[in-house]
């Protein structure tokens, strides 16, 4: 699980281009929306579509995304329960 | 009919242009394939949060309209109105290596809404909040010439007073070593650099101390050797201007073949100080918008900058240049301006 974690935190600086912040800046708990790392709805697709791709969880409804990309630590909770890949 | 003014332009080019006073003064020689322009701090102009998903091209078209919007002391244009021959070409590249390299599947959504063309227009316009006519013109080494022609119809038929007008350009990562490749292969292609950069002009009907008169400009698709001189001849006929009374002609050489068109042309200036840009920001589609501000500065700050010299020498005094710029043959245009 903290290897997944460390896995997340990486890929979101890498792919949603996050320059201003390292792994450590990343607490497990910290919003990925909103006051915590400011991500934006553009930001939700991307991780939509890596979710898809790099762990074959597809999901569709909009709802269940505002819950499972609350943090890191809720996010890698849920990959680890439903991943295909 | 208004006038049409050019009330501020800025640059940022392969030179220090962007925030040097020095106008010039010691220049880089340009070497190599390619070269990139030399990038302000950003963060000085963007937001942080906004930087992150912008390509270069991007950075550098929103940062240069900022300052010259700043320069002309204006907040709102009347309109926005940039022109660019590839685009956002770096998101281009990649959202198109996604799509080969995903098997056609999850395609991610930021480099495809950052790949248009209208991206730079959208951001400035985004940025500040401006609901004002937002245009971008993509016609290869013509796109900035249709933008400030644009600018030019707003201003004279008083469908605007002040216009933001640009021309950017980035290198990308990929597309630019084949056309680099396609260039050399027979030893008469283009000599300088590829290269990048964006530059941003507040045009107005109004008169401000550091204007520059926009006398007329024309744009060809095609013209022959043989019909270049008359053209020319005709565009300056159409303005009352003799060719006598040009102080300045600055063209686009780029060291290809097509330098012939610049060679006839400069027939007709043999007395007159000529002046070349290309060697000093690289040739890109709206390399003439960085031609433009070179002789926006030089008529306002009336300095002729050395190492613009093409033939003749430097003089003072100069109230008419004329710009003429040509990419392979196509896509001619004639800028004539005035102080």
């Amino acid at each position: 699980m903290t290897e997944l974690r460390q896995e997340l935190k990486e890929k979101i600086i890498e792919q949603l281009n996050l320059e201003e912040f390292t792994v450590a800046d990343i607490a497990d708990d910290d919003a990925l929306f909103g006051d915590g790392l400011g991500l934006d709805s553009i930001d939700a697709l991307e991780l939509i579509v890596m979710m898809d791709k790099d762990y074959g969880i597809q999901l569709t409804d909009p709802k269940e995304g505002k819950e499972i990309f609350k943090s890191i630590a809720v996010l890698a909770d849920y990959i680890t329960k439903h991943r295909s890949k | 009919m208004k006038k049409v003014y050019i009330n501020s332009a800025v640059t940022i080019s392969a030179q220090d242009t962007f925030e040097s006073d020095r106008f010039l003064k010691s220049v880089k020689k340009l070497s190599g394939k390619t070269i990139v322009a030399r990038y302000p701090n950003y963060k000085d102009y963007i937001a942080t949060a906004n930087l992150r998903r912008m390509a270069e091209g991007v950075k550098m078209g929103v940062t240069a309209a900022s300052k010259a919007l700043k320069d002309a002391k204006i907040t709102q244009p009347d309109a926005i109105i940039t022109g660019t021959g590839m685009g956002c070409i770096d998101d281009t590249e990649k959202f198109l290596n996604a799509i080969i390299s995903n098997d056609e599947q999850f395609l991610t959504p930021t480099a495809f809404i950052q790949s248009t063309h209208n991206t730079v227009g959208a951001q400035i316009a985004l940025g500040l909040q401006c609901k004002a006519y937002n245009n971008t013109y993509s016609h290869a080494a013509l796109s900035f010439e249709w933008a400030l022609m644009d600018a030019q119809l707003r201003l004279q038929q008083e469908e605007a007073e002040n216009v933001l007008v640009g021309g950017y350009e980035e290198l990308g990562k990929e597309i630019i070593n084949y056309r680099r490749m396609m260039e050399d292969a027979d030893g008469f292609g283009i000599q300088v650099p590829y290269s990048e950069g964006a530059s941003f002009f507040v045009v107005s009907s109004e008169k401000t101390e550091h204007s520059v008169e926009l006398i007329d400009m024309e744009a060809h698709s095609t013209l022959s050797t043989t019909s270049i001189q008359d053209s020319l001849k005709q565009f300056l006929a159409k303005n009352n201007v003799d060719i006598s009374q040009i102080d300045v002609f600055v063209s686009g050489r780029n060291g290809d073949v097509f330098d012939s068109y610049y060679d006839l042309t400069a027939e007709l200036f043999e007395n007159i100080t000529q002046l070349q840009y290309k060697h000093l920001s690289g040739e890109f589609y709206t390399a003439s918008a960085f031609g433009l501000w070179t002789a926006y500065s030089m008529l306002s700050r009336q300095e002729i900058p050395e190492a613009m010299i093409f033939k003749g020498e430097i003089k003072f005094d100069n109230h008419i240049i004329l710009i003429y710029n040509q990419f392979k043959g196509r896509d001619h245009s004639f800028i004539l301006l005035k102080r």
